[in-house]
């Protein structure tokens, strides 16, 4: 039998940024009427690869042919002229506007010079209709559940001819009866003949909906498959496949007594649950997805986050942490994995970024900063840990990405923590540098201290911890010593499968 | 050529003014002599001692709309215990806790309510200003003692005493701002609030305080502005707060926060008040002062904005 035609058809794209190859020779496929999940770890091109689909970047290589016919898409306008959609995982709709004003913006009804508001109602009632979808037109759409915008944006694409749908992890925000919803919307829009190209991270949606899988990893294309005839354990070891390499350095310490421990602690809807011990002298890493939770457990350790229930032992003692303030007196140090919306403060300079947690150290008797005492602690922290910096006096904006990671280490160290928790501490940041976090970790580690690696580096995760803890939805699903863990493990846990 | 460049650019504020003056002794020679630059002097303090208040909010990225009105309580309220009493301590006591009063009142709402600086004290200017209209019946309170009007008449060695409070105010604000552990908070909080606050800072807290500190400057200029009058008028400081803003800014604060010096606001109030005077000594109609005046700023900020790109 021969197989149908795809009606899109990307072939050998490639993608280069400044110093990275986000692509190389990457083929996609989607089938009118079927659903294609595209697959990959964080990172692994896969946002890339629809950026270029819908017009948002430029291949610099490859070619894309819709419905057999070789395109070019320069921009978005071109990408919707092709019919082809994206439903964002942030969703664009304007949240202070009604659905219909919504659902016909930029494509607005006239009558005459004004705009044509009773048609455009009706139409829009009729579509909303056609999806069982009971909201007035009128209602605006900043009262609508997440659920039920997705569900606008789905109809405006369908409104707009779209044939080709990309869905960007549509679930990730989405009630179980809403997912369930979705999936009934899919089925529709398969049997209209469209075609859905499917990303998530969650398996079961995979073979519940998706007929096709295309498996990228590190920019590469690995591989298309069926999904009748796939094993869960062949699709997770497709994403992960590569061997680790040894490059992280490592020293082994005594591990010592329990110097962290939280207790059932729950927040929200988002965390639920969660319990786990750090010892002295341990780096305990913290894998997941993105949006698994676990830069919310650690800003409800530290205090930035006030926790529905649970509790929080340091050395064994109960501590009361209502705010970053009582996190840091108990021995707490939290490293963003956003250091220039929660680390820095690019206005001011390496020395006043430096010592800013500590400052009550430097005050004198009529609570004047001792200024010497302060550029002697600024010097010497910059010598130890290797900060490229012309003056301590330097704005901070002006360091690297890497150098401003270790001012904001040095701040940290100064504040004299039991309790190290760093979140994604190489994001941004140039390999030579981050070889040089690395050996900060184990140094302090050495100290006995407890560190806390939250990551979204498999690498990093496997390389640097002493242990993993795995978190899905909120949830710890695993943990693995650090001799048992490797890559199919973890990815097992993280996308939400128990043993 | 690049040094120059940068001490051209940190003394931006001082050359504008120091040139303001050249400018301004060549058109007219009454410009130039002691009395004068006195008077000068004293007329730019009540928006000076404003304007640095209005400083430490405006770092922290907030804004203080109310000041003028609590001028106008604070001066009532004192030129009542004045006219009751003739207690000048207990006048000006009463008139700094009030003005506290009403910055914590602005800073509570702020900081605890989440609500914009902006609106915030808009409402308290206009809540503010009602209030002075009740406590004073809108008539001025009048026939205050001469205990009371040498606070804003006197000179000590030949300098008006107005002008020896602002350097006074001047001197412990510069010392706060650049010496303390507050002060550096003020400035990161202005510069980044989230990373403030995991810094382990009470940031609400912070901009509490500054409120605080504005609302008792205001109350310091009311007590200026009422004993230099000799009496109380319940529209008094309407329209200071603008005054106050634009010598911030004109000393090169940004408004967005986390940039500036007290140091600038005061030459951005010298600048004000220089300019003032000079159109009035050259005939300039208050009409057209009030136009120049609008100019003068637009084009210092933009001069600024340049330079920092």
């Amino acid at each position: 039998m021969q197989e149908k035609m795809p009606i899109l058809e990307m072939k050998n794209i490639s993608k280069s940024f400044p110093g990275v190859r986000a692509l190389s020779d990457v083929n996609l496929r989607a089938f009118s009427g079927e659903v294609m999940a595209l697959l990959g770890e964080n990172g692994a091109g896969k946002s890339t690869l629809m950026k270029i689909l819908s017009g948002v970047y430029k291949r610099d290589e490859g070619s894309i042919k819709i419905e057999g016919r070789e395109v070019e898409i320069n921009n978005i306008k071109d990408a919707q002229n092709l019919g082809i959609s994206i439903i964002h995982q942030e969703l664009s709709l304007l949240p202070n506007l009604t659905i219909y004003e919504n659902l016909f913006l930029g494509n607005e009804i006239l009558g005459g010079f004004k705009l044509n508001k009773r048609e455009m109602i009706k139409k829009s009632e009729e579509l909303l209709k056609s999806f069982d979808f009971t909201v007035s037109p009128k209602t605006l759409t900043k009262e609508l559940t997440v659920g039920e915008m997705q569900m606008v944006e789905i109809i405006k694409a369908v409104s707009k001819d779209a044939k080709i749908i990309i869905m960007d992890e549509p679930t990730t925000a989405l009630t179980e009866v809403e997912t369930e919803k979705l999936f009934k919307i899919i089925e529709r829009l398969k049997n209209n003949n469209v075609a859905i190209i499917y990303i998530s991270h969650r398996m079961e949606e995979i073979f519940k909906i998706c007929d096709k899988i295309t498996v990228l990893r590190d920019g590469s294309f690995i591989g298309e498959e069926d999904v009748k005839g796939i094993t869960k354990d062949k699709l997770i070891s497709m994403m992960v496949g590569r061997k680790l390499e040894e490059q992280f350095p490592r020293i082994e310490t005594k591990i010592g007594n329990s110097i962290l421990k939280v207790e059932n602690i729950s927040w929200k809807d988002k965390i639920k649950d969660v319990s786990f011990e750090l010892k002295e002298g341990e780096i305990l890493g913290i894998a997941g997805l993105m949006g698994s939770g676990r830069t919310e457990v650690a800003k409800l350790i530290f205090g930035e986050y006030k926790k529905s229930s649970g509790q929080v032992f340091i050395e064994g003692k109960k501590a009361e942490i209502n705010s970053p303030k009582d996190g840091i007196r108990e021995g707490i140090a939290y490293l963003s994995e956003d250091r220039k919306k929660e680390g820095l403060i690019l206005k001011l300079s390496v020395l006043e970024n430096m010592t800013l947690s500590n400052l009550k150290k430097y005050e004198n008797k009529v609570k004047r900063i001792d200024r010497s005492k302060e550029l002697e602690d600024c010097k010497a922290y910059t010598k130890k840990l290797l900060i490229k910096t012309s003056s301590p006096n330097q704005l901070i904006k002006n360091l690297s990405g890497g150098n401003q990671q270790k001012v904001i280490i040095a701040k940290w160290l100064l504040t004299s923590p039991k309790v190290f928790i760093i979140d994604e501490p190489t994001r941004g940041i140039d390999v030579g540098a981050k070889k040089e976090i690395y050996q900060i970790l184990n140094e302090l580690k050495a100290q006995g201290k407890g560190i806390i690696m939250i990551s979204s580096d498999m690498e990093e995760i496997l390389g640097v911890s002493d242990r993993i803890l795995v978190m899905h939805e909120g949830r710890i699903t695993g943990e693995i010593e650090r001799d048992k863990a490797n890559q199919e493990i973890i990815m097992k846990y993280a996308v939400g499968i128990t043993d | 050529m690049d040094k120059l460049k940068s001490v051209i650019i940190k003394f931006k504020s001082l050359i504008g003014l120091l040139a303001l003056c050249v400018i301004i002794s060549i058109i007219t020679p009454r410009f130039l002599n002691v009395n004068n630059l006195l008077n000068v002097l004293t007329q730019v303090s009540v928006n000076a001692v404003i304007a640095i208040g209005m400083s430490y909010v405006i770092l922290t990225g907030g804004i203080d709309l109310s000041v003028g009105s609590i001028l106008a309580i604070t001066g009532a309220i004192s030129a009542a215990i004045i006219v009751k009493s003739n207690n000048v301590f207990l006048a000006i006591i009463v008139a700094i806790i009030i003005g506290a009063l009403i910055g914590g009142f602005n800073g509570i709402i702020v900081s605890k309510g989440k609500i914009q600086p902006f609106i915030v004290t808009l409402a308290a200017m206009t809540i503010f200003r009602g209030v002075t209209y009740v406590y004073t019946n809108g008539t001025p309170i009048s026939s205050l003692g001469r205990d009371f009007t040498f606070i804003g008449n006197a000179k000590v060695l030949g300098i008006p005493f107005p002008v020896i409070i602002t350097l006074i105010v001047f001197l412990i604000a510069y010392y706060i701002i650049n010496e303390t552990r507050f002060g550096r908070y003020v400035y990161a909080l202005g510069g980044n609030e989230d990373s403030t606050r995991l810094s382990g800072i009470n940031t609400d807290r912070i901009k509490m305080i500054v409120y605080v500190v504005s609302g008792i400057a205001a109350a310091i200029s009311g007590v200026i502005v009422t004993s230099r009058i000799g009496s109380a008028s319940p529209n008094a400081g309407s329209g200071y707060e603008l005054d106050a803003i634009a010598a911030v800014v004109l000393g090169g604060t940004s408004l967005s926060g986390g940039e500036g010096s007290i140091t600038g606001t005061i030459i951005g109030a010298m600048i004000i008040g220089v300019l003032n005077n000079g159109l009035n000594l050259m005939n300039v109609s208050p009409f057209y002062q009030s136009i120049v005046k609008g100019l003068v700023i637009l084009l210092a900020v933009l001069i600024d904005k340049r330079n920092k790109k």
